[in-house]
């Protein structure tokens, strides 16, 4: 039984539009990619899809109220909620600087949270 | 005060354009910037996605930005936060800034070259006429994206978005993510104005709802946004009675498109451009003024910051030539002109003279195509034709134009870019 499946690559902007060819449910061909990514990314998207997080912690004492925070790579897509939930328990002092580590194995991923942007003392 | 170059604007194409400047020589520069610090919008588009092409890693907004002022630091490149030009005005080969800041009050800056790079704003309600009350609630997107990203505060709870711009779908997910319930996007088009990209991993993988052909036609509350009415458009855009369709919401975003921000071009009596709300440029990115150029988004709305930092080194670059001396015209210009399918191209024009070996034309398309091809001719004659699966309008193109084939024509005239589809092609 072979069935297709179209996935739109979120890898890069370009956005390739990508057609999987699925044969008794194991991925028999992808095609549509620009680049290897987009392959990747359709084994991956099908069969464990994944997603960098980007949100906000909240800062203690800085010119701003909050720093913008990433997963310092991507997490399972089901996780991404807890993780964001995770973020609103903490708060950290000021100054933040870009790569500080606001949480360590952030929801059990085993992936930090790192700060995203400078907050200097206010 | 004198410069030999002033930079209007300090996020990314400021930036790109002022350390291409220096690299290439020039010393007496400065970049003026009206917000607090540098980075421009990059520093609230806290998502990821920047920087593929350029660093070849997916760097947040504040990243992206950060490399830059980094290196614009490390370089020594001056520059004024807070600081506003208010006027700027050529007189023969001097370019005249009127400049506003706290401190210094009002005062004029001399300057030999001008880059505009003071980006783009957000069309605002105003330009889109839904009728009713003007009730708290209504935001840009933008403007949203500031306060959620910047001052840590959420605009509303429940929320209807109009219209499906990258900062729509962006922020649909950035709210959906920080607690709040995004109810629908609306879409007055039969496509979206975003990147597909974004519509799989801001609408689709929150289950977000995208209506096409929907538009948003009442606003109900008095003090406060209580409710939306969207409606189905028909072909001309018009919405359909008995489409009607009420959905409670405390907050509605605005995503409709944004426009080159050229109150100081326009200031300036530099010719525009009326499909991209910027001003002409020729190869060298020099506005129909000499000694001004200008890149980014104040030139064409670009969907990629790199793309915004490639165009802005250019800038940088010619700007340094000009200071030299070294961009004298040598009358040999083509035309280019954007037919069928496409709505525009930057640059307008080239001196085959004086281009660069290759010489990158952008431009967008007017409609989505399936199957079609860009086609590129001088003259009558096709230099080639580009497949493409997908041409929307929501995503920026490019061409590229060799100086040898130039060369080896016969005294070109005219450069026509334009969309080729075949057979059916056209999607309605
Ligand atoms: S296939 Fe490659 S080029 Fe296409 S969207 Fe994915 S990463 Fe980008």
């Amino acid at each position: 039984m072979s069935e297709t499946r179209e996935l739109v690559c979120i890898r890069c902007p370009l956005g390739c539009n990508l057609s999987v060819k699925l044969e008794g449910g194991e991925i028999a061909a992808v095609t549509g990619n620009t680049c290897p990514r987009g392959a990747e990314y359709a084994v991956k998207e099908l069969t464990d899809p994944r997603r960098i997080v980007t949100s906000l912690v909240r800062v203690r004492g800085g010119e701003l109220p909050v720093a913008p925070v990433k997963t310092a790579s991507d997490i399972p897509k089901g996780k991404v909620g807890d993780c964001v939930k995770a973020l609103r328990q903490i708060e950290v002092p000021a100054p933040v600087h870009i790569g500080d580590v606001v949480m360590e194995n952030v929801c059990g991923t085993g992936v930090d949270m790192v700060a995203t942007a400078n907050v200097d003392r206010s | 005060m004198k410069k030999d170059l002033v930079i209007i604007g300090g996020g990314p194409a400021g930036l790109a354009a002022a350390i291409a400047a220096r690299e290439a020589g020039v010393e007496e520069l400065l970049i003026l910037e009206r917000d607090c610090r540098l980075g421009g919008i990059l520093n609230q588009c806290i998502h990821n996605g920047f920087g593929l092409h350029t660093f070849k890693e997916e760097l947040t907004g504040p990243e992206y930005a950060d490399r830059y002022i980094g290196k614009a630091k490390t370089l020594g490149i001056p520059y004024r936060l807070n600081t506003m030009v208010v006027d700027l005005r050529a007189e023969g080969q001097q370019k005249k800034l009127t400049v506003m800041n706290r401190e210094e009050g009002l005062y004029e800056i001399e300057a030999k070259a001008v880059i505009l790079a003071m980006g783009c704003r957000e069309r605002t309600r105003g330009a889109l006429n839904i009728p009713g009350f003007r009730p708290a609630g209504i935001y840009s997107a933008g403007t949203a994206q500031r306060y959620v990203n910047m001052e840590g505060r959420m605009p509303g709870r429940e929320v209807v978005i109009l219209g499906s711009g990258d900062i729509g779908l962006i922020m649909a997910r950035r709210m959906t993510l920080e607690g709040a319930r995004v109810k629908l996007v609306a879409e007055l088009m039969p496509y979206s104005g975003g990147l597909k990209r974004n519509i799989v991993q801001c609408l689709e993988d929150f289950g977000i709802p995208l209506r096409l052909s929907h538009t948003v036609v009442d606003i109900k509350g008095r003090d406060r946004v209580e409710g939306v009415t969207i409606a189905r458009v028909d072909g001309n855009l018009k919405p359909i009675p008995g489409t009607e369709e009420e959905i409670s919401c405390d907050t509605l975003l605005l995503s409709c498109g944004l426009i080159p921000e050229n109150e100081l071009s326009q200031g300036l009596g530099a010719a525009m451009n009326p499909v991209t709300g910027g001003p002409f440029v020729n190869e060298s990115l020099e506005t129909d003024k000499e000694g001004v150029f200008a890149c980014g988004n104040v030139l064409h709305v670009h969907d990629l910051v790199d793309y915004v930092s490639q165009e802005a080194e250019a800038a940088g670059r010619k700007a340094a030539a000009y200071l030299r001396g070294g961009l004298e015209g040598t009358g040999r210009v083509v035309s280019l002109r954007a037919a069928e399918g496409v709505r525009y191209t930057v640059p307008a024009s080239l001196d085959i003279g004086r281009m660069e070996e290759a010489q990158t034309v952008r431009f967008r398309v007017g409609d989505v195509y399936r199957d079609a091809a860009i086609e590129v001719s001088c003259d009558g004659r096709i230099l080639r034709s580009v497949k493409k699966k997908v041409l929307a309008p929501g995503e920026m193109e490019q061409i590229i134009l060799k100086k040898q084939e130039l060369e080896a024509a016969d005294n070109p005239k005219e450069i026509v870019i334009s969309v080729r589809t075949q057979g059916q092609g056209k999607e309605a």
